[in-house]
């Protein structure tokens, strides 16, 4: 007999292979050239426009979408990837609900935002689809950077700098490039292999010599790096996981929720991963999110996310929490893990006081066969830069505390964790590597 | 309950809403559709004289601008009057008009600009029935290559002319359709009342090229690879009809004359403007292609809500009521002072107004902390732009200066009194107020 929702423990193929397949196709299907002009038709062309402000890559969003509205998706597609290279990748993922269209005056006028993300991505796909790489670079420079990690901030970072004309090495731990894009965004964002795409894509303007399996702090020395080339940047994310410190944290059952999301990226065939009948995601922020809802894609029949504290103080989003609850997912809110046992998991309850957190006295139960941690991630080497808040400090112009050493993306101090940011910041270091380096 | 009842020129219909003569009213098979859907007339697809009909080209006879959405807003066509024998239309006219006593049917007519002509289609065109005939002296395209249409409308002596033919060889009323290619409308209106018409018709379409294609570099609609300049039509060439419309009806030549008005009706909005300007019926063709015959009931609906709220029984209560309010550009009282005003609840911070004003006009829209847009008074010249490029309705308005106060920009205290620009110190030509 197949397993099903019901089926005990850990197990995979809950779902029929098709039903799985169909869960995890696009969340939010691409335009069509006609849904496009008509969604086009509805931006008004804002003075200093307040979505281009609120995007953390500064497009100039009024521009592109006026181009596709005159017919023009390629050019749209080049004001973009001019302002965001990764512009694909975050049509896909930004949280826009929070960020461009969230400021678009539609929502004050009617409250339903000109679709900007889906724009972005009718614009995007379209030049992507065509031949080619859309830029061209500079005359070569002579110099050479490295650019560790090649998540969104390295591959921003690495491209900028190969545009001026600037020679990359671009190192990589893993076996593919895209840092989370490849290995921590939920599936139904990133379909059809895009994140490899993507970032094979952004490599397409050459000068960008890929290295993998170097890893910063074990295969890869920061002095060792500066001394070889004119500049270092570090975009190497965060690569541990805080612990709960709670009690049988070790069992089995037990997991990191990105190397859940991971693993399932990697999978040939998601009928063969297993996932729990009863699922606690504990945490409260987007991988949290991700977690929870995958694993209702998946097949898990109760699927909970516990936050310590209350919905007001999530990281996720409003419009990310009503997406899984729309998937069936639960919410618990003030309630942190006090211990794991055998198939359940044992909750305090909280409140909060003045800002802090404190336990009731009170604890809940659940079901659980598997738990999966998203309570944030730390930097693993700090590479002996001076550190803020836990990550690597850098100042405005993403400059760390050494010399001709910048820093971006999670890994580096003033982010908020968005793909968005970290293409921001990439991109402002290889400016600013490319000024210091013209002296 | 307003009455909608309709009587121009004598023609009794039950709502003031025809079809034009055009592609829509080309046949039996249509213009019974239309009558079933509610239209009061119709004037019938134009006749063209005994014989072999005209031939239509067969590739595209349409073209089109779009707004947004594709939203039409003005079709243009190369199609000319009607290619069936004239037999045949006459025929279903008469059976039509007999089935259909209570709504208006006109003939529309274009023959050679000869006597002999009208003097044998007219009598066959009152044996349909029919209420009255319109002369196609206005479609601009084809016709008009072979002297007619148009190129009639354009020549005055010609249109009074062929009217008075009309008059002396048919007993139903005469309706004069003009074209709008021409410097002064007001002379083929002329022409006609003193021709003896009893209504003028307008506007016919106007010449165009909606667009070029940039493959083959041919106008739009294009027969192979060549194009040829249509008629245009629909709610991009209202506001010609209005003012061509308005000038008829406030001309001494031709003032008190009946007028059939036509151009980019769509709505019944549009209808009530046309008749406040002094047409005692509209006829319509672009939205019927738009959109289908049903909107007649959205036309008879929102003017009879209009009518009701104003208080109007009959048409005749308001047709012609804005003629008196059209005037010169000299009589325009200039000591009538406004300023935009910024309502900041309904304000939605697009900023289009500040954009219009800072980059294409007067620099009298400051944008301060916030995105909160002020109007500067010291720059305000009240010339609307503002108002107009607004997506909300109502968030900026004009406000006049009470008398007394000082208008900043100009430092001078606002007068009570009406003054215009004949009597302004600055106009060499100024004569002293009365």
């Amino acid at each position: 007999m197949p397993n099903s929702p019901f089926t005990a423990g850990i197990a995979p193929g809950r779902l029929p292979a098709d039903e799985i397949a169909r869960n995890f196709t696009d969340l939010h299907p691409p335009m069509d050239a006609h849904e496009a002009h008509v969604a086009a038709d509805r931006c008004y062309f804002c003075h200093d426009a307040p979505c281009t402000i609120a995007c953390p890559t500064e497009i100039d969003i009024p521009l592109f979408i006026r181009q596709i509205a005159t017919g023009t998706p390629e050019a749209a597609a080049k004001t973009i990837f001019e302002a965001n290279i990764l512009g694909g990748m975050c049509a896909r993922v930004c949280p826009t609900e929070e960020l461009c269209e969230e400021a678009c005056v539609r929502m004050t006028a009617e409250g339903k935002p000109v679709e900007i993300g889906r724009l972005q991505r009718h614009a995007t796909d379209t030049l992507m689809a065509r031949q080619g790489h859309p830029f061209e670079r500079a005359a070569p420079t002579g110099k050479r950077i490295a650019v560790v990690g090649a998540g969104p901030a390295g591959l921003s970072c690495a491209h900028r700098l190969a545009w001026h004309g600037h020679d990359v090495t671009l190192y990589e731990a893993r076996e593919k490039p895209g840092g989370l894009n490849e290995y921590g965004i939920a599936a139904y964002k990133s379909t059809e292999d895009f994140a490899a795409r993507e970032a094979a894509w952004v490599m397409g303007i050459g000068g960008i010599e890929l290295v993998q399996g170097r890893r910063l702090g074990d295969t890869l020395d920061l002095e060792a790096l500066r001394h070889e080339f004119d500049a270092v940047f570090l975009g190497v994310g965060l690569g541990g996981v805080n612990a709960l410190a709670a009690e049988g944290e070790q069992r089995e059952g037990v997991l990191n929720a990105v190397d859940f999301i991971s693993e399932l990226r990697q999978a040939a065939d998601l009928g063969a991963l297993p996932v729990g009948r009863n699922v606690v995601v504990i945490g409260g922020g987007m991988t949290a999110i991700d977690a929870a809802i995958q694993s209702r894609l998946l097949g898990a029949d109760q699927v909970t996310v516990a936050y310590r504290r209350g919905r007001d103080r999530m990281g996720a989003s409003r419009y990310e929490q009503d997406l899984a609850a729309s998937h069936g997912v639960r919410f618990l809110f003030n309630a942190q893990p006090k211990a794991i046992h055998d198939g359940a998991i044992e909750l305090a309850l909280t409140e909060e006081v003045d800002g802090a957190l404190r336990a009731t006295g009170e604890t809940v139960s659940l079901p659980a066969d598997q738990v999966f941690k998203a309570i944030g991630q730390t930097l693993t080497t700090d590479g002996g830069l001076e550190l803020m808040g836990g990550k690597i400090a850098v100042d405005r112009s993403m400059k760390t505390s050494l010399a001709n050493v910048w820093a971006g993306g999670d890994c580096a101090s003033g982010g908020d964790d968005l793909t968005v940011t970290a293409v921001a910041q990439g991109r402002d270091a290889a400016e600013d590597i490319h000024r210091t380096l013209a002296g | 309950m307003a009455d909608l009842t309709s009587e121009f020129v004598g023609i009794r219909s039950p709502n003031p809403f025809w079809l034009a003569s055009a592609p829509p009213t080309d046949k039996e098979y249509n213009v019974r559709r239309a009558f079933e859907a509610g239209w009061g007339g119709v004037v019938w697809k134009t006749l063209g004289a005994e014989g072999p009909p005209v031939v239509n080209v067969n590739g595209p006879r349409y073209g089109v601008v779009y707004g947004a959405d594709r939203r039409v807003l003005g079709i243009n066509n190369i199609e000319l009057i009607t290619d069936r024998p004239l037999e045949t239309n006459l025929e279903e006219m008469a059976r039509v008009k007999a089935d259909y006593p209570d709504r208006a049917l006109i003939a529309s007519i274009m023959v050679p600009c000869e006597e002999a002509a009208w003097k044998a289609i007219l009598p066959r065109v009152a044996e349909t029935n029919a209420d009255g005939i319109e002369l196609n002296f206005g479609c601009p395209h084809g016709m008009s290559e072979r002297g007619m249409g148009s190129a009639v409308g354009q020549v005055p002596e010609y249109i009074e002319m062929v009217t008075r033919w009309c008059k002396q060889y048919y007993d139903r009323p005469v309706i004069v359709k003009l074209t709008p290619n021409i410097t002064d409308i007001r002379k083929p209106a002329a022409a006609a009342r003193n021709g003896g018409a009893d209504a003028v018709s307008l506007i016919n379409t106007i010449n165009s090229i909606t667009s070029v294609d940039l493959d083959n570099f041919a106008p739009m609609p294009t027969i192979d690879g060549k194009g040829s300049h249509g008629g245009y039509c629909g709610p991009a060439v209202k506001p010609i009809a209005l003012s061509m419309v308005s000038e008829i009806a406030r001309a001494e030549a031709t003032r008190g004359m009946p007028i059939s008005g036509i151009g980019g009706i769509t709505t019944w909005r549009d209808a009530a403007e046309f008749m406040a300007l002094g047409c005692g019926n509209v006829q319509v063709c672009t939205a019927a292609m738009t959109y289908g015959f049903r909107i007649v009931q959205e036309m008879m609906s929102g003017l009879s809500q209009w009518m009701d709220e104003k208080g109007y029984r009959s048409t005749a209560d308001f047709v012609g009521r804005a003629v008196p309010n059209v005037t010169d550009w000299q009589y325009l009282n200039l000591n009538y002072v406004t300023k935009a005003r910024i309502d900041q609840d309904l304000c939605i911070k697009c900023g289009r107004c500040y954009a219009a004003c800072e980059d294409t006009s007067h620099q009298a829209i400051a944008m301060g902390e916030g995105r909160v847009f002020e109007v500067i008074d010291a720059e305000c010249v009240a010339c609307n732009l503002c108002v107009d490029v607004c997506p909300v309705e109502d968030c900026i308005t004009m406000e006049r200066l009470a008398p007394g106060t000082v208008d900043p920009r100009t430092g001078r205290v606002v007068q009570d009194e009406y003054a215009n620009w004949t009597t302004h110190p600055n106009n060499p030509m100024a004569t002293a107020a009365e």
